[in-house]
């Protein structure tokens, strides 16, 4: 399937499988050090409420931080160039602080388990079934693509072959997420940042003294195929697929930022599940917001790097100036740390990768393992058991995931793309999701029945545009087919719910206290001053004003 | 005072942190005071393992600095009196 012998191949020597070898130490050690700390169910899905902000920020953005978030941005710097930074500057920060400031207070507040737990007490039961499986299944899936990535890069950068790497890579996952939860699993998310951070970093700066700084990169895209214009961020006709420069901007804002990246950002219990695990409400507040200083930093270790290896590799220059040659954008990180780093740096590199796509089907596991103990087990199976019976399902549920993953894996490697049109289908999921948890957060008189018909809707026709667009009825290149279709969920799903809203009878109001914004007391929604959370720079509001404003002058430096 | 305030096990992330950035750092100056000039050329003339290893050795030292100057205390609830106590002291 894939050659044995890749232009791919990295010349690893001794040193950098050492490098490698004491990372996976690490993992396995932290795996271990956090077993102590588990000694209920809380402590394993939520790590008992107790993590630090700075720990949960930085998990935050690291379960994000996986093989499709590296190696796809990297690709999209290859072939868009800095339009690429929407992805960050107007999709996930302003996201990330919606999160924190307006929504937070509601997750952690009404002292939910999960997100879908807490569809269960603002709508009922079908909408939670509804969010609880599709939940469930996406990340379950989800995992399993993680875990074909990471073989495949092994398989190509240093020639296992694609199951022993699939096997090793989930034991390894498998071993310190059942040890010790979610901690585990948190802890070894920042762990991940920091190596992941050691391994781009490098390769950016050696890379741009490579093409003589920002001047001569500047210099190299315009005269390149891409020209000028993939040097400044705005409009990004390339990206959005829209020719008008107006429409693009407003389908990047609405489309990209709004409807996509809120919908993925406030709602997806993987990343909500690193703030619940955080040790008071301010804490949980701040986890979003502190992880988006270092998002906002991202784009230069990943977009820049792809940018820079379609200048000065030669087979990627070709790619992008005929579209021929061995190899692709996805290719753009390996190729750049081919050509650019010694032994040594190139094994902390590898590293790097490797910690990535863990990262990720870590975090897809453990928001799997929580969601069917909690959500799906002690809700419906196997009711009102001793916490020990839920905390050895838990562990157990890892297990199993891990085995699914690994069927996924293997439905992977013989059908890549459909697990492409998979991931794009799921993306599309969390923007009628997000509708319908705005509507309910700030709308009382949103009933039960409208928080699943909503929900059904606005995936159906996700769904629909998703069947439309692959078929060639709606023609929209770059990820404006992506926009349209999270919009119109969106619409579609505010639309169902408003009309069934009032057709249907209203929750009580007494069940909806700390559920929604106008029935919620303000004390309930504010932090409680607590010792060791004084100080200005603690506070999330002002934390989110400073973040929001760092952000906008990124985009005008860099427009 | 050390009953009441008492810093959590050997487990701080942040040392787990800087342990394993410290390796990767001693490693990678090693390797690069060692270097070989053609593998110096590949990187565009700059020796990124010394320079690299230097960087990690240095953020290695700042992660242990942060966690001996403010360790992990386990919740007391006389936690906020001890303080006061402390600096009357």
């Amino acid at each position: 399937m894939l050659a044995l012998e890749s232009i791919l191949r990295l010349d690893a020597t001794a040193i950098d499988y050492i490098i490698i070898a004491t990372y996976f130490v690490f993992v396995l050690g932290i795996g271990y050090l956090a077993k102590s700390a588990v000694s209920n169910s809380l402590d394993f899905f939520l790590s008992g409420r107790s993590l630090p902000a700075w720990v949960t920020g930085l998990a935050f953005i690291s379960a994000n931080l996986g093989a499709i978030e590296i190696m796809g941005m990297s690709a999209n710097g290859a072939q868009y160039g800095m339009p690429t930074v929407h992805y960050f500057w107007i999709g996930a920060v302003p996201a990330m602080l919606f999160l924190g400031v307006v929504m937070m207070p509601f997750y952690y507040g009404s002292k939910v388990r999960s997100v879908p737990e807490f569809m269960l007490r603002r709508f009922g039961k079908p909408a939670h079934l509804v969010n609880a499986i599709s939940f469930a299944v996406a990340q379950v899936l989800i995992a399993g693509v993680n875990l074909f990535l990471l073989a495949t890069i092994v398989n190509v950068l240093l020639g296992w072959p694609i199951w022993v790497s699939v096997i090793a890579a989930a034991a390894i996952v498998l071993s310190y997420i059942t040890l010790g939860g979610l901690s585990a699993a948190i802890y070894n998310e920042v762990l991940q940042f920091f190596v992941i951070v050691a391994a781009l970093l490098p390769l950016t700066l050696v890379g741009l003294h490579k093409v003589g700084g920002w001047e001569g990169l500047v210099d190299k895209v315009s005269a390149s195929p891409g020209g000028a214009e993939q040097m400044s961020a705005w409009p990004g006709n390339a990206l959005s697929g829209f020719s008008s420069d107006f429409l693009s901007v407003i389908g990047l804002v609405f489309g990209l930022g709004f409807v996509l990246s809120f919908g993925y950002w406030t709602t997806n219990f993987v990343e909500v599940q690193r703030a619940m695990a955080s040790k008071n409400m301010s804490a949980a507040r701040r986890t979003p917001i502190i992880g988006s200083y270092p998002k906002m930093f991202i784009p230069f270790i990943v977009i820049i790097p792809g940018i820079i290896a379609a200048v000065i590799v030669p087979e990627l220059a070709q790619f992008k100036a005929d579209g021929t040659g061995e190899v692709t954008y996805n290719d753009a990180l390996l190729l750049l740390m081919r050509d650019l780093l010694p032994n040594g740096m190139l094994g902390l590199a590898i590293t790097g990768l490797l910690a990535s796509f863990m990262a990720g089907m870590a975090a897809n596991l453990s928001s799997f393992n929580t969601v069917m103990t909690y959500d799906l087990i002690e809700r419906y199976i196997v009711k009102e058991r001793s916490d020990d019976f839920y905390l050895r399902t838990g562990r157990w549920i890892t297990v199993a995931g891990t085995f699914i993953a690994i069927g996924t894996a293997a439905i992977a490697s013989g059908y890549s793309n459909l697990m492409d049109y998979l991931q794009q289908l799921f993306s599309f999921f969390n923007a009628p999701l997000f509708a319908t948890f705005i509507l309910g957060m700030f709308w009382k008189r949103m009933t039960a029945t409208a928080g699943w018909t909503g929900l059904v809707s606005g995936t159906a026709t996700a769904i629909l545009v998703f069947i439309l667009s692959e078929n060639g009825v709606i023609d929209l290149p770059g990820q404006g087919a992506s926009f349209v279709g999270a919009g119109a969920a969106f619409v579609v799903d505010i639309l169902v719910s408003v009309l069934v809203s009032l057709a249907t009878a209203p929750k009580r109001e007494s069940e909806l206290v700390g559920l929604v914004y106008s029935l919620t007391p303000k004390e309930q929604r504010t932090e409680v001053a607590q010792a060791g959370d004084q100080g200005w720079y603690r506070r999330p509001v002002l934390l989110a004003g400073i973040s929001l404003a760092m952000v906008i002058v990124l985009n005008i430096i860099f427009g | 005072m050390a009953e009441q305030q008492k810093k959590t096990g050997a487990f701080d992330i942040r040392v787990v942190i800087a342990a394993l950035v410290g390796i990767y750092g001693l490693v990678l100056t090693i390797l690069g005071i060692i270097a070989d000039p053609d593998e110096v050329a590949k990187a565009a003339g700059i020796n990124i393992n010394l320079w690299g290893g230097i960087a990690m050795l240095v953020f290695a030292a700042l992660f242990v600095l942060w966690a001996r100057l403010r360790p992990i205390v386990v919740p007391v609830e006389e936690q906020a009196a001890a303080e006061a106590a402390k600096t009357k002291e």
